[in-house]
């Protein structure tokens, strides 16, 4: 399996005020714990348990995933556009192991 | 009378045989059916806990799923709920339930007035036909629930 990692897409530019749609993709299995593989073992359960947004160190999105969530999980939501910055972005599996990624917002007045 | 007496190949105990071990074996396949899948009474039991003492009212919600999905391994939805989105009014969260799957409960998304707009799009996991339940909580208490049906050609769980 390749490296699991989180995919980001927001626009550079945006006016202040202005409803900006994130779309984000992670590629990770999101094992169920009900699978068998090749030899008839159950895949143990793994699966992105949180999500979290984070604008200029405030938390403007979050979200709770469970097993029926389908792999490569795919979300899409919206952002205002206040300030110039950062928007980062955490997948939070549940054995512990988080995800980073980060996008670069210009806001224009 | 423990001894067979009837000269016919396929006797009436025969047929009793046959019929109550199909039976049972019905009974079980059901049984493994109905504890191998959540049903509505779970989704309705997780809607409780999280309204809260709160009377949902339906409206408000677009849930945008197709009607027949091919492929349950990954289908996607869309959920829009009308809301201004405002420092004093806006959704705080939308919680998302599957009637037949093994795990009920899909996803719950929390947002925030900096969310803009109360829409969101992902991919979920369906087992078979079942019903779709999506709750919306609004930020002055009131809650909005929307329910679809969902036909599945391929179960993919």
């Amino acid at each position: 399996m390749s490296e699991v990692q989180g995919r980001v897409r927001v626009q550079r530019v945006a006016y202040k005020g202005e409803i900006v749609e994130v779309k984000t993709t992670i590629n990770h299995p999101m094992e169920n714990g009900t699978r068998k593989d090749k030899e008839g073992n159950v895949i143990p359960k793994k699966y992105i348990k949180y999500f979290k947004c984070t604008y200029n160190d405030k938390e403007v999105f979050r979200s709770e995933w469970h097993p029926s969530i389908s792999a490569n999980p795919f979300l899409v939501f919206f952002l205002t556009a206040i300030e110039s910055g950062n928007i980062y972005f955490e997948w939070i599996e549940d054995t512990g192991r988080v995800f980073k990624k980060s996008a670069e917002i210009i806001v224009e007045s | 009378m423990l001894v067979r007496e009837c000269n016919v190949k396929f006797c009436r105990r025969d047929f009793f045989i046959t019929f109550f071990s199909c039976a049972i074996a019905t009974f079980f396949w059901f049984l493994k059916q109905k504890f191998a899948h959540s049903t509505e009474a779970d989704v309705d039991a997780l809607v409780h806990e999280k309204l809260n003492g709160i009377l949902a009212k339906t409206g408000k919600i677009t849930l945008d799923i197709p009607e027949v999905a091919e492929n349950g391994a990954s289908v996607q939805f869309t959920v829009t709920v009308e809301s201004p989105m405002t420092e004093q009014d806006y959704v705080t969260a939308i919680h998302v339930f599957t009637e037949g799957n093994a795990t009920p409960h899909v996803a719950s998304y929390y947002l925030t007035p900096f969310s803009g707009k109360a829409r969101l799009t992902s991919r979920f996991r369906l087992a078979r036909k079942q019903h779709v339940r999506v709750l919306a909580l609004m930020s002055d208490g009131a809650a909005y629930v929307a329910r679809r049906e969902v036909t599945v050609a391929v179960g993919g769980c």
